[in-house]
């Protein structure tokens, strides 16, 4: 691979031609490779290390209609402190009309905080809307904003709006960091999978970013596989690191070291660090602290041993 | 600088097996001793020794061979369901002791705890399963309305694989109502005495199942015994023509899974990251000691330069190291004759002038150990190109077209199995029809399922084991 890629998105025809003509994905292989990763043994002080790491990468994310100012300050103030010696999150996740109120909690902390915007979660809005939505989260303080893909545009083949879409997106951000989200759960196919990784790497995106966590399925280990060659093959191409997010049903220690595993092996060392993966997840939090306990102490403490957000 | 993510060793524990000091020959559902001078097996990862094993001499061979063709009119009278209910619980058993079972082949054998754990052990009782199931049904495989068992089966199994092709080896041989004499490698006869054990917890009847530990003397014996009737070896090519002379004109039935020097074939339009690790398991499986391992990477060139850099990528990642380690993936050499072996052949495929790459990989000090190599610029001429090396080493030849490709694949004088990797169906099927070779894999490599039948052509031997046709090798039809 050693043509440009700057044409690519020149037209909708050339487009097509190029993300139609990355390699493709078998199933049964990929799957086997990601089963094949998920039997790694990790333990003691390779578990410490995992665990203190999986914290540190984590979006403490609340995406309920039902939030409010004090659900996201007590969310912001686990996030900045998980527990005890625990090191603090990556960043909080929340929709764009509450960053104020966590932009102030996590303030001095370097907790980041990240919003879903562009009519999350379906995506289904003007393009305007998305922009209008995406500026304002910015301007009340969001680091980073979580944009879904129009899925319904991607299967029907208009593959440029998807693109022109992110791109506008990516220019409503600012400084702010770009995720995008694929919903890998409604592209049907791993091929599909890889040609949106693509997709969103090309008109900007600063992260890859599994799923809504309102779909199923979310982010499953193969998916995250094809989406870390994604970049990895990316970065390879065009010099860019591009970073990816898996979000959604992940909720155990087990499941987080196992996608730590796969980013070891895929990626490498380069991509292991909050700054270039990221875990969505809510209840995964609390797994983790507690088989922190577990590890330090010996001892299995009951839930009520660790705070709910 | 201390890596980011380093795994912490994980080894499996040993105290699950319980090692003899030193073991007998298993006759007449006893163990008894041999009259040949005992040897020693040893950990191919340490080696240090692991137990003492009897050396079965031909007195001994004939002991054994008189006991099974004594326990053959009772066992072969046998309603198939009641051989059946053996061979099920022969199964069973091997699940209950699965664990120890992997650990101990790891301990003599020297493959990764993750192979014998996940691929071996769930095989091994995947056969006894399967064969189980034809015991009461042989009158509809196809080979008459009652096909009549052969009689006393000698066998001979080799070092890769103990447990397995033990199990290739006994499971339909016993389904058919056949008794066994069988003879393992002497690097590894470990896993073949524990399942005599398990015949015993089986309540297998004494004289169907015999295992004679030796070396090449004693399996040579047991394929001329004039009263085995059919005779089941794999190994090497060298041997097998030994075999094939010594049964030539005495009426015994042969079937030999020899050598092989498989063709993996890489298309422009294949699943890269998925071909990659095909290429992978096709030759880094075990060390390389497959038989059927896709030794001869055959690449378009289009691609080439892209695949290889990718492969070299994916070998930098794999972990060589303890076999018992959960994270290993690359184990000990079996023995100190094969290390020779495969650093002479290395050496020869330098000097007629391929180009040899190892990833960046620390060997352990004690032990029989070797890097995960590839050959790039490799001739068909080479020796490397055409010999089989039995270890983990990667010859890469490129095509341009299909015909090209078919052409090279098939220019060997083996034709055990082949793979081929396109996301294009019709080529799979143009390219399965034209191969040949006992096994076409397409986009996947190196996987067994006892109801697929196996076996080459050519130098790779005759006969097939495996589903339906592998029942045939053990009934008289």
């Amino acid at each position: 691979m050693t043509t440009s890629l700057a044409d690519v998105a020149s037209s909708d025809a050339t487009l097509r031609a190029f993300l139609h003509g990355l390699p493709g994905v078998d199933r049964v292989g990929a799957d086997q490779r990601a089963a094949m990763l998920s039997t790694r043994s990790i333990k003691t002080t390779a578990k410490a290390q995992a665990i203190d790491l999986a914290i540190s990468m984590v979006d403490l994310t609340t995406l309920e209609g039902a939030d409010t100012p004090g659900k996201i300050r007590a969310m912001c103030a686990k996030a900045v402190r998980p527990g005890e010696d625990a090191p603090r999150v990556a960043a909080v996740c929340v929709y764009p009309d509450l960053v104020a109120v966590a932009a102030r909690a996590v303030a001095g902390s370097g907790v980041k905080v990240a919003s879903v915007a562009t009519a999350f979660p379906s995506g289904r809005s003007s393009l305007e809307v998305k922009v209008t939505d995406t500026a304002l989260a910015v301007a009340a303080g969001a680091d980073e904003i979580d944009m879904v893909i129009d899925r319904g545009a991607f299967l029907a083949g208009d593959l440029m709006k998807v693109y022109e879409e992110i791109v506008a997106v990516k220019a409503a951000c600012g400084d702010a960091h770009l995720k995008v989200i694929l919903e890998t759960g409604e592209l049907a196919s791993y091929d599909n999978v890889r040609r949106a990784s693509w997709l969103a790497m090309l008109a900007g995106a600063d992260f890859i970013k599994t799923s809504t966590g309102k779909v199923s399925p979310a982010a499953t280990l193969p998916v995250t596989l094809i989406m870390l060659e994604a970049v990895r093959d990316f970065r390879e191409r065009t010099g860019r690191q591009v970073g990816v997010k898996p979000a959604g049903g992940i909720r155990t220690t087990k499941d987080a070291v196992k996608h730590l595993v796969l980013v070891n092996e895929t990626c490498g060392e380069d991509w292991l660090s909050p700054e270039w993966f990221r875990l969505g997840a809510s209840s995964l939090l609390n797994d983790l602290l507690m088989q922190r306990q577990k590890l330090a102490t010996g001892r299995y403490a009951g839930p009520d041993y660790f705070t709910l957000d | 600088m201390m890596a980011v993510f380093e795994y912490a060793p994980a080894p499996e524990s040993r105290d699950v097996v319980d090692i003899r000091p030193s073991y007998g020959l298993f006759i007449d559902g006893e163990f008894v001793d041999g009259a040949g001078p005992s040897f020693k097996t040893v950990n191919p990862a340490t080696e240090e020794t692991l137990a003492e094993v009897a050396c079965a001499a031909d007195q001994d061979v004939d002991r054994a061979v008189r006991a099974a063709s004594k326990a053959f009119g009772p066992w072969s009278a046998l309603p198939g369901a009641e051989r059946a209910k053996y061979l099920f619980r022969i199964a069973r058993l091997i699940q209950e002791r699965s664990r120890e079972l992997a650990v101990l082949e790891t301990l003599d054998n020297g493959k990764p705890i993750r192979e014998s754990r996940d691929v071996d052990l769930p095989l091994v009782a995947a056969h006894f399963f399967y064969y189980a199931g034809w015991a009461d049904k042989l009158g509809h495989a196809g080979f008459g309305a009652d096909p009549r068992p052969v009689g006393v089966a000698g066998q001979v199994i080799p070092w890769n694989f103990p447990l397995l092709m033990l199990a290739w080896k006994i499971a339909p041989a016993l389904a058919c109502g056949n008794t066994v004499v069988l003879k393992p490698a002497e690097t590894t006869p470990l896993t073949a005495l524990a399942f005599a054990e398990i015949c015993v917890q089986a309540g297998l009847p004494a004289g169907v199942v015999n295992i004679v530990t030796g070396a090449g003397a004693t399996g040579a014996a047991v394929v001329a015994h004039p009263e085995v009737g059919k005779v089941a070896f794999t190994g090497s090519t060298e041997v097998g023509r030994q075999i094939a002379r010594t049964v030539a004109g005495t009426g015994k039935k042969l079937t030999l899974e020899l050598g092989g020097k498989a063709a993996n074939i890489v298309f422009d339009d294949a699943a890269l990251d998925q071909a990659v690790e095909g290429i992978v398991n096709g030759i880094f499986f075990n060390q390389g000691h497959v038989c059927c391992a896709g030794s001869r990477l055959l690449v378009q060139e289009s691609v080439e330069e892209e695949l290889l850099a990718a492969l070299k990528r994916r070998l930098g990642t794999l972990r060589l190291g303890d076999p018992l380690d959960k994270n290993t993936d690359i184990g000990a050499i079996n023995s100190a004759e094969q290390l020779a072996r495969i650093r002479s052949l290395t050496e020869a495929g330098e000097q007629e002038g391929a180009e040899r790459w190892s990833p960046a990989c620390e060997l352990p000090e004690q032990g029989y150990w070797f890097p995960p190599t590839v050959f790039t610029r490799v001739a068909q001429s080479h020796r490397i190109a055409r010999e089989e090396i039995f270890g983990p080493v990667l010859s890469v030849l490129t095509f341009r077209t299909e015909a090209e490709a078919i052409e090279k694949a098939n220019n060997t004088p083996y034709g055990l199995s082949a793979g081929i990797w396109t996301e294009k169906g019709s080529r799979i099927l143009m390219m399965a029809d034209r191969l040949r070779a006992g096994v076409v894999w397409a986009n996947t490599f190196n996987r067994f399922d006892p109801t697929a039948p196996f076996g080459g052509y050519k130098e790779s031997g005759y006969g097939r084991e495996g589903g339906i046709a592998g029942l045939e090798a053990y009934l008289d039809v």
